[in-house]
């Protein structure tokens, strides 16, 4: 059995590699983001954002590209035939989650390199907010790598793939969606970045990513079984 | 919260346990329908294998005869029926 | 045989769902501030306990299908969600009824029990195209548990995440239920969990026995060699 971290290093390596080779998925991903914003300010008439608008504009728009480039992360594997030499090798179910789920990660994370400056020069007046922000980005990307791992791993088997990988993330995203954006709109408040509450929804964010991250450990050889 | 009177609020509790009920009967709608395609099949597979066996019975006297062309009969009786 | 048991079960049922709605008109008192709307508690809020138990108990069903391989408990788990979701229907409904009865809307988002129960429903009832989308039975089967599994730990974390959101500006009225209840309504509102309760499990063992049916024809089709039936189910579990 090739011991767990060889086996995670491998896979993790093997998928950020391919990435950065053919470049598919990220550019798409922050293209898609940035375009978003530029139909918020049309739509809602604004110049500049602040509060719960803030909010919800960043992390709807976030939430929507990363699950545009979830599905992506297995169908490179079933294409290609991927998936066969992953389960034919003698590795843990949990290498594999892991490994998924850390390029997820590392992926969700480029975005938001590209993505929240961007936002901020469009609609913040300061940056004071953007390091407590990357923080809850993160705890958030952490939960959203985890559900999205877990769920596309097994729409990428399913007829109308496409679909049914938003369909069943968007609920299983609402709280956490509830938790990073209560943690977000005091930071981008207009008198400068508040705290309200901040140590609570940052719990939340930790509690969901810790529940998904277990259940995802748990059960992922019996989604690589067949 | 404003206690409404009783014969607007009646109207609104009736409601609600209307739907409990209107949500029950249709649940049994449907597995009476479920209920009624299996009898449906029943009675198809019933007959199917009263069919056969009298098949199998008028055919007694002709022994291996009769053995290899009951044997071969649920085959032609499936491509006949398919 | 799911089908053991279906008659007494059900006839506990009848009794108790008698009782209890007659101990809602004839015996609990009339509350002091919402008047009779309240009386709509006694069905919405035994029917959204019940739900919620049957999702998570879908979940254990899941974990026992996945640790033993057996499609037996696939099948225990699809019904329990499944008659949980249609609950989820009715506590949606009535929850909806009640807040036009009180606060004149057919929708209120400051009720947080309401809000959350809304999301577990939505979730939930994403598991039926999941399901029917994966064609191969058995990793249907595994999959369908790996999500049962996955949305009964979302249930708590989506109501937690939901009660820190609402606004402390708005009471809690659901708080009427729980704490400083008088003895009678006490005493109304578990007699409408038991019978509830006895109606779900019923629900549930009368689906499966259906399913078995279903299950049983097609093993005597197999073995009489009759021809098949046009358009064969291959979406919601088989029982045999």
């Amino acid at each position: 059995m090739t011991p767990t971290r060889v086996a995670f290093a491998a896979i993790l390596g093997k998928d950020l590699r391919a990435e950065l080779r053919t470049l598919q998925s990220l550019p798409a991903m922050a293209l898609f983001a940035v375009t978003t914003f530029v139909i918020f300010h049309f739509g809602l008439d604004r110049t500049a954002l602040s509060g719960s608008l803030a909010a919800g504009v960043l992390w709807v728009t976030v939430l929507f590209a990363a699950i545009l480039g979830i599905n992506r992360l297995f169908v490179a594997e079933r294409e290609e035939g991927g998936f066969d030499a992953i389960r034919l090798a003698p590795i843990d179910g949990t290498a594999v989650f892991a490994a998924k789920a850390a390029a997820l990660l590392v992926y969700l994370l480029a975005l938001e390199l590209v993505v929240v400056p961007v936002f901020a020069v469009f609609f913040l007046d300061s940056a004071a907010a953007l390091p407590p922000l990357a923080l809850v980005l993160v705890l958030a990307d952490l939960g959203l790598a985890a559900t999205g791992t877990l769920i596309s791993s097994m729409a990428v088997n399913s007829r109308a793939r496409d679909l049914l990988a938003p369909l069943v993330l968007l609920p299983l995203a609402v709280p956490l969606s509830i938790a990073a954006t209560g943690a977000i709109e005091p930071l981008l408040a207009l008198g400068g970045p508040g705290y309200h509450r901040f140590g609570t929804w940052l719990a939340v964010l930790g509690l969901y990513d810790l529940i998904f991250l277990l259940v995802g450990y748990a059960v992922f050889d019996f989604l690589l079984e067949d | 919260m404003p206690a409404l009177p009783l014969d607007e609020a009646g109207k609104y509790v009736a409601g609600a346990y209307v739907v409990f009920l209107a949500l029950i009967v249709v649940y049994v709608a449907i597995m009476a329908a479920k209920l009624q395609r299996i009898e449906r099949e029943l009675h198809e597979l019933a007959g199917f294998a009263e069919t056969r066996a009298s098949r199998d019975q008028a055919t007694p006297g002709r022994g291996n005869q009769a053995a290899a062309s009951s044997a071969s009969r649920p085959g032609a009786a499936s491509e006949g029926g398919a | 045989m799911h089908g053991n048991g279906l008659k007494p079960l059900s006839i506990a049922t009848v009794a108790a769902l008698v009782v209890s709605l007659s101990l809602v008109f004839f015996y609990a008192p009339l509350d002091a501030d919402q008047g009779f709307i309240q009386k709509i508690f006694y069905l919405h809020v035994p029917l959204s306990i019940v739900a919620l138990a049957g999702f998570v108990i879908g979940a254990v069903f899941a974990i026992l299908h996945l640790r033993s391989g057996d499609g037996r408990w696939d099948a225990r788990s699809y019904v329990s969600i499944h008659i949980s979701v249609i609950f989820g229907v009715a506590v949606l409904i009535t929850g909806s009824i009640w807040a036009k009865a009180s606060w004149g809307h057919w929708w209120v988002w400051d009720e947080p029990t309401l809000v959350s129960f809304l999301i577990v429903f939505l979730m939930y009832a994403t598991y039926y195209p999941f399901r029917y989308a994966i064609e191969d039975r058995e990793r249907q089967a595994r999959y369908a548990s790996v999500f049962a599994i996955a949305a009964g730990a979302f249930v708590p974390l989506n109501f937690i995440a939901v009660r820190l959101a609402e606004s402390l500006v708005h009471p809690r009225v659901f708080a009427t239920t729980s704490g400083g209840l008088p003895g009678s309504m006490m005493l109304t509102f578990l007699a409408g969990l038991l019978a509830i309760g006895l109606l779900w499990v019923t629900l549930v063992k009368f689906e499966l026995t259906a399913k078995s049916a279903s299950g049983q024809l097609k093993r005597l089709r197999r073995a009489l060699d009759a021809p098949a039936p046009g358009g064969a189910s291959r979406v919601a579990p088989e029982v045999s």
